[in-house]
This record gives structure tokens, C-alpha cells and sequence, in this order.
């Protein structure tokens, strides 16, 4: 086991490799000069000159590269343009909110997914079967952000379709993250249910074919009760391939809930992002993406790893 | 009912299947019985309904199956009619079944003890450590060398063979009264074969229950079983003791099966194989279900369905064949696969 996770551990390096070198070459591909932002619209040639000078711009593409990899291993992913503070410092801030964010999303995606899912699977081809997947086939295709501005205008500004009257204790706060419960509900329930019905589908799918399984037919001719055959025999065969669902959408949490953060004004990570990039504060986001591919590979290695606990016949070595 | 006590007498059973194309009769009308501690076999050609008749005394049927008549009599209860609670305490417990895929037969994620201590914490009411010592029991009787260790192992880990032996210690450790065994031999080897049909033989010698062998293997009716009930499309064609059945196979469906199978007493030139395809289940001939290829099969026989009858007066053997009925209206000297014979009727 342990021989496995330092043997994945090291496979991550050329992937991590590879990201900051697409990263960092991407920068070169984007119209915009940073010195010319930093320097601001009205600034004089000689003094975005200067900059540029100063900030090793000038230099080649590979000794720019090398300069970034090597502070980068030491834990040194540059300073922000925009802010000068240090680029680890503005993720860390940030990361804390994210992981938040993704955790709450993420119980609730697997708490509904893997409920719905059940009863689907239990239940397929009836009206249940074929209403949850309906509903799912819904929060499937329908945009976060679209959701999250329904949610924002039904829930934070109380204008609920066809002249409900709007119940004061459902009332929840439209932006921010942490500082009440009710800031917190909306874009978990944004986010959670997206990955609530991908998780539901899986779950269904990969049931129903444990469901016909030899060993299931087993199971009941041993006497016992159709709820363990369910939980007991069947569930846990059948999750595999829905816990690789559940990482990725974890993953797709912490990297990806841009839109999100910004509908809700959540200070996390995606926002650092996606602001980053408006203000051309290149190497915050250089330093956000490999952070993001960095979670992105840990959060899968701790799924191959759980492979392990689920089907004794994989053998991690 | 005979001097002998039956144990499981089963009437007229039907079995449907709902498919896109249509309904299936996959069990229509079965009956036979199961003599306490003995062995019967069904044994037919696949798609003949005989794995669907177990399954069905069991209710183990997909969805989408149903029993549309006949009753299930077990110790004089109707197996059909009770609770699903009442019919889980008697699956696995009074009555169990092993299957015929040792290798996917098991749950991978679970250890050998687990799944066999399962069934004992269920119907003896036992905590977890009493169920896994009686485990390694059941392991020590199926002949598993080391039980203490292998009960600890997962099913991959356990060759075919073994996890066949598994699969009867689970069925087993209850001291069932029944045990059906659905072709527990077809997916192993042919030495491992031999080491299974003893095995359970010899378990059913020392623990006394019934077994109900099914099979599409005549060699293995002859080594094991008691009586034999020969099923044709969902039927029973023929039902009798084995000694009659393979001496003097009366149907003309036993007849040819018989006749397909190579033999050692007798010189045979070439092996005689039954003219024609098993019907499909979509479209039933309305009269006998082998008539179409039947050698001898008559204008009364393509149109209408002989019964299962008893031969003589004891309900020992029956059989669903006109010829020996009084209706017969064919000549009273036949040739069947090279045999001559005379009719009854």
C-alpha cells in the first residue's frame, strides 16, 4: 500500500510538470501585456519598458520557465501583479473557502445521488424509476449559473414564481460564504445538485447491474432480506464506479465552481481565477491552475486508493 | 399418497415471463414429487424450463416472472401462498439451492466466512464469532483443507472447485431438508465433477435430506438420482425411478435422448439425434410440444395436448403421451428410433 501511493505520488511529477508548462506557455499565446497593465493605460513606453525589464520578461521563454519551476518547488509561485502580496498566500486564503464549499456540495450531491439512485435502481422502469431520472436528466443539463441566479431571485429576493407568498424562514442570504448558515445554503444547493444527479445516474446504472448478478440471486436464496440484499450485497459492489463519479465531481468543485463563486460572491478559489485572468495578473493565474491540477490529482489517488477498501480483487501493486 | 413420505410434491406449476415480444410460458404444468431423502432429477435440454421450475418453488423469479397457477407442497404447506417473511425463513434454512456458476456465485466482497456465517446468524440466531466457528465446521465437512485460513479468504482467491464447495457448505449449514442443486457440476471440470456429485451424494447419506438434481446431463441422473422427471418446453414429459427410465424409456423424447448419447454395453454405428429444433417459446405447437419431431406423432397429437398420466396404478410413473392413452389413434406397432413396439392403447 504504501509502496503504491509514493509509486502514484511520483507519477504525478511529469503530470504536474506537464500543467505548468502548458500554463506557463499559455501565457505567451494571450493577447495583453502584463507590464503594460501593471503600469497602468496612461503609463510612458520607458516605464513599461522598465517593468518589463524588471519582472525578467525580456528574458527567453525557457529561462522565464526554469526561473518559475525552480521558486515554484520551493514554494515560491511568484508575487501578485496586481496585489504584490505573494501568489501562495492569496491561495491559501482562498482555498479554505473552496474546500468548504466543496465538502458541504459534495455530501449533498452524494447524500441525494446515491439516495435517488437506490430507489431508481430498486424501483426500474416504474413511474419512480422514471421520474427521478427525469428530474435528474434536469439538474444534469441546467447551467450553475442560471440555477444560482433562479435560486438568488426565488430564495434571497423572495420573488418566487406564480405569486406564492414567500415564507420569511426560507429567506437566505444571495452572497458571501461562512459568516451564517444562510449564506451557505444556496450555492451548496447550486452546486450539490448538479453532482447530485450525475452521481443518481451512475448509482442507478451501476446497480442495476450488480442487481442481475449471480450472487445476488445468491444472496436471496440464502433467506435473506431484499433491504440487505440492497445495502448489503449489492451496494457496495456497485459503488466503484460511482465513488470515481464522486472524485470527480469533488475535483470539478474545487477547481471549477467559478461561476458559482462569482454569482455568490464567494472569496475562493475560482473567483482568485477568474479575476486573475480579468486583471492579467498572470502569475496568480499560473499559480491557481497548478494548485487546482495539483488537488485535481490528489483527490483522484485518494479514489483509486479507496478502490482498494470497496473490491478486494484489485491488487494496487 | 404412497407408503413412502413425500416430501415436496409439486402440481401442475406454471411459470410466465412478461417479454417486449410477448408473454413466455417458460414452466407449463409441472408436476412431480420428491420422495424424502432421495434424489430426483429433472434433466432436459436448455430452455426447457428446468432451472425456471427451481427457481420458481424457491419465488427467487426475476420481475418480470410470474406464477400464473399450480401449487408448490412442501411438508403440505403451499410454498406459493406464504409471506415472503414466512418464504425467507425457509430459503436457505429448510429448503437452499446452489447454482451452477461457482465463479460468479459469490460475492466478491465479502470473505467465505462472512458469506456462509451469513446464513447461519440468519436462521440460527447466532452472534458473528459462533457463526464464523460453525462456518469453519461447514468448511471441514464440504472437505476444504485448512478452514481456518480460507475462511478468511475473499471468492478470488478460491479455485472453481472450491468455491463450488463453498457454495454447498453455505447451503448447507442449516440442515436443510431439501437441497437443490441447479447443474452444480456443468461449469467444472470433469475430474473436479465427479469430486462434487460425490460430495454431495455422501453429505446427502450422512445428513439425510432430499436433493433435487438439475441437469441436462443424463450421465449424471444415472450416477445420483433416485427418480427422474424428464422436462420437454416448459413440460414434464416423463417422470419415473432411474432404473425404469434408463431401461425402459417410454416416451418418445426419453427415447431419443437416450438414443443420442454414446453407450459402452451396446455396438452402436453412429449416435441417432433427434430430428428438428426445441420450439420457440413464441410459438408452441398447440398439440403435443414434441410432435414436430416426433417419429410416430399423429393427427391427434399435433392437435391436442396429451396430459401427464399415471402408467399404472401407483403414481410412481407418469407420463404426457398419447400412445398410452386410449385415445391413441395411431397403429398399434411403432418403430422409434429403430425400436420396435407395442402400444397399449
Amino acid at each position: 500500500m504504501t509502496k503504491y501511493i509514493i509509486r502514484r505520488l511520483l507519477q504525478t511529477i511529469p503530470v504536474l510538470l506537464g500543467v505548468s508548462i502548458l500554463v506557463f506557455s499559455l501565457m505567451f499565446l494571450i493577447p495583453g501585456d502584463p507590464a503594460q497593465v501593471m503600469a497602468g493605460e496612461g503609463a510612458s513606453a520607458q516605464t513599461v519598458e522598465n517593468l518589463r525589464e524588471k519582472l525578467g520578461l525580456n528574458d527567453p521563454a525557457y529561462v522565464q520557465y526554469g526561473r518559475y519551476l525552480s521558486s515554484a518547488l520551493q514554494g515560491d509561485l511568484g508575487n501578485s501583479i496586481r496585489s504584490g502580496r505573494p501568489v501562495m498566500e492569496e491561495i491559501q486564503t482562498r482555498f479554505w473557502v473552496t474546500l468548504e464549499v466543496a465538502i458541504y456540495s459534495t455530501i449533498l450531491a452524494v447524500f441525494i445521488g446515491l439516495i435517488a439512485g437506490i430507489i431508481s435502481a430498486v424501483r426500474h422502469y416504474t413511474l419512480t424509476d422514471v421520474s427521478i431520472m427525469i428530474i435528474a436528466l434536469f439538474g444534469l443539463s441546467m447551467p450553475n449559473f442560471w440555477l444560482g441566479l433562479l435560486l438568488i431571485q426565488w430564495f434571497a429576493l423572495g420573488n418566487l414564481p406564480f405569486d406564492i407568498p414567500f415564507p420569511e424562514f426560507l429567506k437566505m442570504r444571495p452572497s458571501g460564504w461562512g459568516d451564517t448558515w444562510r449564506q451557505m445554503v444556496l450555492p451548496v444547493i447550486t452546486l450539490g445538485t448538479g453532482g447530485a444527479a450525475i452521481i443518481a445516474r451512475m448509482t442507478r446504472s451501476s446497480m442495476l447491474e450488480v442487481i442481475g448478478q449471480d450472487y445476488i440471486r445468491t444472496a436471496r436464496a440464502k433467506g435473506v432480506s431484499e433491504r440487505v440484499v440492497i445495502y448489503r450485497h449489492a451496494l457496495k459492489n456497485a459503488l466503484i464506479p460511482v465513488v470515481t463519479i464522486i472524485g470527480l465531481e469533488f475535483g470539478g468543485f474545487l477547481g471549477g465552481a467559478v461561476l458559482t463563486e462569482t454569482i455568490f460572491a464567494i472569496n475562493g478559489m475560482g473567483r482568485l481565477t477568474i479575476d486573475a485572468i480579468r486583471q492579467r495578473d498572470f502569475p496568480v493565474v499560473q499559480g491557481t491552475v497548478l494548485v487546482i491540477s495539483l488537488l485535481f490529482v490528489v483527490v483522484n489517488l485518494l479514489v483509486d486508493i479507496s478502490y482498494k477498501f470497496l473490491n478486494k480483487r484489485i491488487d494496487l501493486n | 399418497m404412497n407408503e413412502m413420505e413425500n416430501i415436496l410434491v409439486v402440481n401442475n406449476l406454471q411459470t410466465t415471463f412478461k417479454t417486449d415480444a410477448g408473454d413466455i410460458r417458460a414452466v407449463d404444468g409441472v408436476s412431480f414429487t420428491v420422495p424424502k431423502g432421495k434424489t430426483i432429477g429433472i434433466v432436459g435440454e436448455s430452455g426447457s424450463g428446468k432451472s425456471i421450475t427451481s427457481l420458481t418453488i424457491l419465488r427467487l423469479l426475476a420481475s418480470n416472472g410470474r406464477v400464473n397457477g399450480g401449487e408448490v407442497l412442501f411438508k403440505g404447506k403451499d410454498l406459493l401462498k406464504l409471506p415472503e417473511k414466512a418464504m425467507r425463513e425457509i430459503r436457505g434454512n429448510q429448503i437452499s439451492m446452489i447454482f451452477q456458476e461457482p465463479m460468479t456465485s459469490l460475492n466478491p466482497v465479502y470473505t467465505v466466512g462472512q458469506q456462509i456465517g451469513e446464513t447461519i446468524q440468519i436462521h440460527k440466531k447466532v452472534g458473528k464469532k459462533e457463526a464464523i466457528q460453525q462456518s469453519i465446521e461447514m468448511l471441514k465437512l464440504v472437505g476444504i483443507p485448512s478452514p481456518e485460513k480460507r475462511v478468511k479468504q475473499y471468492p478470488h482467491e478460491l479455485s472453481g472447485g472450491m468455491r463450488q464447495r463453498v457454495m454447498i457448505a453455505m447451503a448447507l449449514a442449516c440442515d436443510p431438508e431439501i437441497l437443490i442443486a441447479d447443474e452444480p457440476t456443468t461449469a467444472l471440470d470433469v475430474t473436479i465433477q465427479a469430486q462434487i456429485l460425490e460430495l454431495i451424494k455422501d453429505l446427502q447419506n450422512r445428513l439425510g435430506m432430499s436433493v433435487i438434481m438439475i441437469t441436462h446431463d443424463l450421465g449424471v441422473v444415472a450416477e445420483t438420482c433416485d427418480y427422474v422427471a424428464v422436462m420437454y418446453a416448459g413440460q414434464v414429459v416423463e417422470y419415473s425411478d432411474v432404473r425404469s427410465l434408463f431401461k425402459n424409456p417410454k416416451h418418445p423424447y426419453t427415447l431419443g435422448l437416450l438414443n443420442s448419447l454414446p453407450r459402452h454395453d451396446i455396438e452402436q454405428e453412429k449416435l441417432i439425434p433427434i430430428k428438428g429444433m426445441v420450439p420457440s417459446p413464441h410459438e408452441m405447437p398447440v398439440g403435443c410440444r414434441f410432435a414436430p419431431r416426433c417419429p410416430v406423432a399423429t393427427e391427434l397429437c399435433h392437435n391436442k395436448m396429451p396430459q401427464l398420466l399415471n402408467t399404472n396404478d401407483s403414481n410412481a410413473e407418469q407420463i404426457r403421451c398419447w400412445m398410452f392413452s386410449d385415445e391413441w389413434d395411431g397403429d398399434s406397432e411403432v418403430t422409434l428410433y429403430g425400436e420396435k413396439r407395442t402400444i397399449k392403447g
